[in-house]
This record gives structure tokens, C-alpha cells and sequence, in this order.
């Protein structure tokens, strides 16, 4: 039996939940956050419960991302957590439970180079990417470097991205589509606007992959409400503020999935 | 270093495709400098502003309110001043071109003014603006209250605190200044929450970006609105010398006053341009601001440029004494300028500007900014090297701005009242 392709293997573990009636859900952690030794424990504790992790690697200029993730990213880093480590812990603590994504700023990734990123991730687990500062016009190198490896480049698309747009996004993303349910920064706390299930009919539309919606999920109410519209459910600032204060995060998920 | 980025056969090439006008390209792109890094909400808000920018850039109409604006309310063409006794003291001939004395003090305002008509054009609701030494946002407040659109400023909590007179000045002429507590708490942690502001509100909003860096189409727009410098700079030197000047010395942070200085002389082959960026305390990686000199090409704020940066690709903590060139980045297209040979960029410290602008107030009666001081001091280097030559030296803004830096060095009031016994 040939293995399964990182890229596929996100998008199988989404549909094996939806199939089994349940939405996905996808977690995010900033990685060595809020401490660097409980890094891999907390994302093995995580990979077991839920259906796909997205790793954060920090960067200095979150320029998406709310004031969570920055604090978080900033502490992160001053505790020495960069990319190169965290490729190191998870190559150290591989497999998973569930398919590891990372999901980065692109400097540190070019950085690296994006051959040599590639080379690495296979064997740390990590199955696909994804990087908020990076548009399709400029992903080509990237994109061919991940593909080469059968790595996903998951693209994100927003409710002000024009129809043409997000058929071209969806076609070119691997694994799942990121449907950002609003305009603004990750974490926060508003309701979810009354356009969401409508701009998630139109992602759904679009592709054949499963579609994810995240930015400013953080209760169950609103996994209930996101989940008839959507292959599953991302929560990331939510989570590292559990995080940070200390809380179990497998009761913090379980309380966020919808109960049969 | 830089010698490796663009291969030497295609230096000539890319001079030749940026003298025709062809670059940025359509993608934004100088060289392999540029481009468009920027989250995917804000992708067609960019777009549109890229048709805006070409539509009115090109427009007779908007190009005549601009112009209008320009000479009745900024003060063009400003003056290009000789300075003999800077000339005296190092030999050569000196001119000065006069940005200081445009409204609000500094070349700032061509810019500010030109987005400002044009985020009217374009039918914004909101201005938001980032500012470091200030000199930015208060051009930008005073061209929104003028235009009449609601402005935000975002500035570093540690920029507000240095350039307390400038944050007066913002909110005397209306705008909302926002310090900015994240980051490190200067000019690149405002822009951060300046991109966070319009991400939340891509529609309703205009960002009005400062410098020539920042996502296509911004570098090209910043370089047309400063270009209005250079355009007259060299005019004025002909009609007044009949040639042009052997050099030409601008600072540089994000660099919109040297681009917007340089860019109508790159054709110019006779004049050496010379970009002066901020030494610091040291030439050691955090101490200094001297992205071009000791940079790698990397990507901050959606563009693709020479980047401040440690073995991990995070972005450098910069220092320089001046909030306005207290930058980890610098615009893509200094970047090509570099890269192809065509300017060169050395850098002043801190000790060198104040040093330099202590010499121009003595030896002209003008106080410079501490950023413009920066080109004096390497305005001076180079004089050094080439006695009996002519230079033209971009003094980008005035120094009144500064007053709390340099009476913290200096010791200004204090000092004096010490002196006297009180």
C-alpha cells in the first residue's frame, strides 16, 4: 500500500469526521507557548482530540493576528522558540494522532528556504501550510517546493473575496479552504455576522475539499451555529488563552464540540 | 553581498526598464524587489486602490487640484537654498533643498496630501495612518482635516513619548492618536496595527501609508507623490547653475524623501546619489537602523526588501536617535537602486547627526530634523573626498520636533537656567 500524501491526509481525517455526522474541528496552538517544555505533551493531548492541528510559529510582525497571538508569539519567541526548533521537536515526537499544519508568517519560512522547509517538514509530520501574509500571486516557489512533497498549501479566503477569486483560491488550495468568517484580526469576540452561512455556501460551492471556518470562534454556541455551514470549525485564540491560564485544553475542546 | 542579489548582465537592464517607466512592474515588482505580501482580506482593496492609483495618477484633473493644492496650500515649489557656511567649512559648494519649510515641516506632507485627495477620489470614510517620528501624522491629520475625512494615527507608545509636540499637533488638528503598547512600540509596531485597523475594515477605509515600503501599490505611489522633489530640485539647479550637482545625499528610514529626491535624477548619470541611513549606537546587529548596509533580503509589511533580521528570519529590534528612521525595513525600490549600483548607501551615527545638525544651525540658521541630519553628517563624509565639488544636500524636515531629544542631550532650558544660577 502506498502512503497516503500529507495533503490527503488532512483533508481524509476532515471527511471521517463529517461522515461520521460530526463537524471537524481544528485547533490552534502557538508552538513553546505559554511554556516551551509542554510543547509537545500539550500538542500530543490536543492531536488526540481533535481532527487537525495547526501549529503557530511565531514571528515578530503578526500583522493578522490580534492581541492573543501577539502576546503569545512575542513570549514565544523570547523563550527561543523558532522555526528550526519547533521542525526539531516535532521530526523528536512524530506521529501525531492527527496531521499537523503549520501556519506562519512567511519571513521565517523564506528564511529557511522553501526546499529545505519542505525536506523537513515530511519527516516532523507536518502535512501542510499556512501563511496569512503569503497571496496566491506570490506563492508559485512555494507552492511547487510543497507540492513536490505532496505538502498542502492551504489557502485562505474572506467575505471580501470577489467570486472569481475564491474559484481560483479553491482550486489551488490542498488539504482543506480556511474560510475566515470576518474581516479583521484573529480572536475576536464578536457574533458572527448574519452573512456567514451564506459566504459558506459560496466557499462550499466552490471546492471540493472540506471547508474550515475560523477567526473569533470561541464557544460552543457558536460551533453549533458555524457547524450545519461548515466541514469544520477552527479555534486558536480562544485555546492559548486557556492555555495561558492554565486550563486542561481536552475538557477546554471537548466542552467546544457539539454533543450527539 | 549585494552584489550577488541581481547578477551583474542584468544590472544595465533594469536601469534601462526603470528609466522607461516600467518598474514597479504589474505585480509590483523592482528586480525581484517589491510585490504584494498581504493578507487575503485585504488583496482586493488593494486591487482597487492599484486602478485608483493608475486612473488618477494619470487624470488632468486630479493632477491639477493636486498641483493646485501643492503651491497654494503646501508651498511648492520650495526653495532650494545655497549654504554658504557649510560650503566654507568643508570646501565645496552646498545647496540645500528646502522641505522644511513646506506646510506642517517636512516633505511628508506631498504625500499626505496627494493619498488624502486621493482616498476622497476613491470615496473612503476613514483615513488610518501610521507615524514614527510623528512628522508623518501630522501632515496626514492636517490633509484629512483639509479634505475633509476622519483620520486615525497610529503611533509606537515609546515614538509618542519622544515627539510629544508632533502628538500635540496631531490632535489640535483633529486626528485620533492611537499609541501603540505592542511590538516594540516604534514606527514598525504602528504600522503593524495600522494593517490590524484596516484588515478589520478594508472597505470603508484608507490606509495612507508613509513611506515608500508597504504592499504594491504603495512603493510606486509614495515615489510618484515625493518624485515632485526631485522634479524641482533639478530644475532649480539648472536654472540656477546651469548643471546639475556632482551628488546628491538624501536620508533614508523607509526612504520616501530620498526616492522622491532621487528617482527624477537616476537618469542623471554625472550625479552621484548617496543615501545616508542611521548608524546608531553601533554597526552591531539592534544598535542601528542601517537596513541597506547590513540587511538580507527578506519580507516585512507586504513587500520583499532588504530586512533587519536575526539567523531565524525574525525582525531586528532597531536604535537610532531618530524615530523617523527607526526602521528594520526600507522601500523595495532603494533596494534595486542599491542592488543594480546605481546609489550608494552609507550610514551616520547617532554621535554623527547631532553633531551635524549642531553644525548646520551654527554655520546656516537652520535647524534641521534629526533624520535630515543624517544626510549632513554624510554630506560631510563625502565633501571630504571631493573638495571643490557642488552637492545638494535633501534637508527632508525641520527639527522642532526634536526639541525633547535634544534638550535631553543637549541640555537646552535646563542647562541654561543652571548656568545662570537658577
Amino acid at each position: 500500500m502506498t502512503a497516503m500524501a500529507p495533503h490527503q491526509r488532512i483533508t481524509d481525517a476532515l471527511r471521517r469526521t463529517t461522515s461520521a455526522g460530526r463537524p471537524a474541528l481544528v485547533a490552534y496552538i502557538t508552538a513553546g507557548y505559554p511554556q516551551k517544555e509542554s510543547f509537545i505533551p500539550t500538542l500530543r493531548a490536543i492531536a488526540a482530540e481533535v481532527d487537525v492541528v495547526e501549529v503557530g510559529v511565531p514571528f515578530s510582525d503578526p500583522m493578522a493576528d490580534g492581541v492573543t497571538i501577539q502576546r503569545a508569539s512575542r513570549a514565544a519567541i523570547a523563550a527561543g522558540v523558532s522555526l528550526r526548533w519547533i521542525l526539531a521537536q516535532l521530526t523528536e515526537a512524530a506521529p501525531f494522532a492527527a496531521p499537523v499544519v503549520l501556519m506562519g508568517y512567511l519571513n521565517p519560512l523564506l528564511n529557511m528556504g522553501y526546499e529545505r522547509l519542505a525536506a523537513a517538514a515530511v519527516p516532523a509530520g507536518v502535512c501542510g501550510f499556512i501563511v496569512p501574509d503569503l497571496p496566491i500571486e506570490e506563492s508559485g516557489e512555494f507552492a511547487a517546493a510543497l507540492s513536490a512533497r505532496g505538502l498542502a498549501a492551504i489557502q485562505l479566503v474572506t467575505p471580501t473575496t470577489p467570486p472569481e477569486r475564491l474559484a481560483t483560491l479553491c482550486a489551488a488550495s490542498r488539504g482543506f479552504v480556511y474560510a475566515v468568517t470576518v474581516a479583521g484580526v484573529t480572536g475576536g469576540s464578536r457574533e458572527l455576522p448574519a452573512e456567514v452561512p451564506a459566504y459558506l455556501a459560496r466557499v462550499r460551492a466552490a471546492t471540493r475539499l472540506p471547508v474550515c471556518a475560523g477567526f473569533g470562534v470561541r464557544r460552543a454556541d457558536q460551533v453549533r451555529a458555524l457547524a450545519p455551514h461548515a466541514d469544520g470549525v477552527i479555534v486558536g485564540s480562544a485555546l492559548v488563552e486557556h492555555l495561558e491560564a492554565g486550563g486542561d485544553p481536552v475538557a477546554f475542546l471537548r466542552a467546544l464540540r457539539p454533543r450527539p | 553581498m549585494q552584489s550577488e542579489l541581481i547578477p551583474a548582465a542584468e544590472r544595465a537592464g533594469l536601469l534601462k526598464r526603470l528609466l522607461a517607466g516600467e518598474l514597479p512592474d504589474d505585480r509590483g515588482r523592482f528586480g525581484p524587489f517589491g510585490g504584494r505580501y498581504a493578507p487575503e482580506t485585504l488583496m482586493p482593496a488593494l486591487e482597487r486602490l492599484t486602478a485608483g492609483v493608475r486612473r488618477y495618477l494619470a487624470d488632468p484633473d486630479f493632477q491639477a487640484e493636486l498641483g493646485g493644492e501643492l503651491r497654494d496650500w503646501v508651498g511648492r515649489p520650495t526653495a532650494l537654498s545655497p549654504a554658504p557656511g557649510l560650503g566654507r567649512r568643508w570646501g565645496v559648494t552646498v545647496f540645500l533643498k528646502r522641505e522644511d519649510l513646506a506646510h506642517t515641516g517636512a516633505h511628508k506632507i506631498n504625500n499626505a496630501l496627494g493619498q488624502a485627495l486621493l482616498a476622497r477620489r476613491l470615496g473612503a470614510q476613514r483615513v488610518i495612518a501610521e507615524t514614527g517620528a510623528g512628522q508623518h501624522g501630522v501632515a496626514t491629520a492636517a490633509a484629512c482635516a483639509r479634505v475633509g475625512i476622519p483620520c486615525v494615527v497610529y503611533m509606537g507608545a515609546v515614538d509618542v513619548q519622544r515627539q510629544a509636540p508632533n502628538v500635540e499637533r496631531m490632535v489640535q488638528l483633529g486626528a485620533r492618536v492611537v499609541p501603540v503598547k505592542s511590538g516594540d512600540r516604534t514606527l514598525r509596531a504602528a504600522i503593524d496595527e495600522a494593517f490590524r485597523d484596516w484588515v478589520s475594515d478594508p472597505d470603508g477605509s484608507y490606509y495612507l501609508l508613509g513611506s515608500a515600503v508597504g504592499p504594491h501599490p504603495y512603493p510606486l505611489l509614495v515615489r510618484e507623490l515625493q518624485a515632485v522633489i526631485g522634479r524641482e530640485a533639478r530644475a532649480q539647479c539648472l536654472a540656477r547653475l546651469g548643471r546639475l550637482p556632482d551628488a546628491v545625499v538624501a536620508c533614508v528610514g523607509g526612504g520616501s524623501n530620498a526616492i522622491g529626491l532621487f528617482h527624477p535624477l537616476v537618469g542623471d548619470a554625472g550625479v552621484a546619489l548617496i543615501g545616508v541611513e542611521a548608524g546608531g549606537r553601533s554597526a552591531r546587529l539592534g544598535d542601528n537602523a542601517a537596513t541597506l548596509a547590513t540587511g538580507r533580503p527578506g519580507v516585512l509589511h507586504g513587500t520583499y526588501s532588504m530586512l533587519l533580521q536575526d539567523p531565524d528570519g525574525q525582525v531586528q529590534e532597531t536604535h537610532s536617535v531618530s524615530a523617523g528612521l527607526d526602521y528594520p525595513g526600507v522601500g523595495p525600490e532603494h533596494a534595486l537602486l542599491q542592488a543594480i549600483g546605481r546609489v550608494t548607501y552609507t550610514s551616520a551615527t547617532d554621535e554623527e547627526a547631532l553633531d551635524a545638525l549642531r553644525e548646520c544651525c551654527a554655520a546656516e540658521g537652520i535647524l534641521p530634523a534629526i533624520e535630515s541630519a543624517h544626510a549632513f553628517a554624510g554630506a560631510r563624509k563625502w565633501a571630504a573626498m571631493n573638495p571643490g565639488r557642488t552637492l545638494l544636500i535633501g534637508l527632508s524636515g525641520r527639527g522642532d520636533k526634536d526639541m525633547p531629544t535634544l534638550s535631553q542631550v543637549f541640555g537646552g532650558a535646563r542647562q541654561i537656567l543652571a548656568e545662570a544660577g537658577e
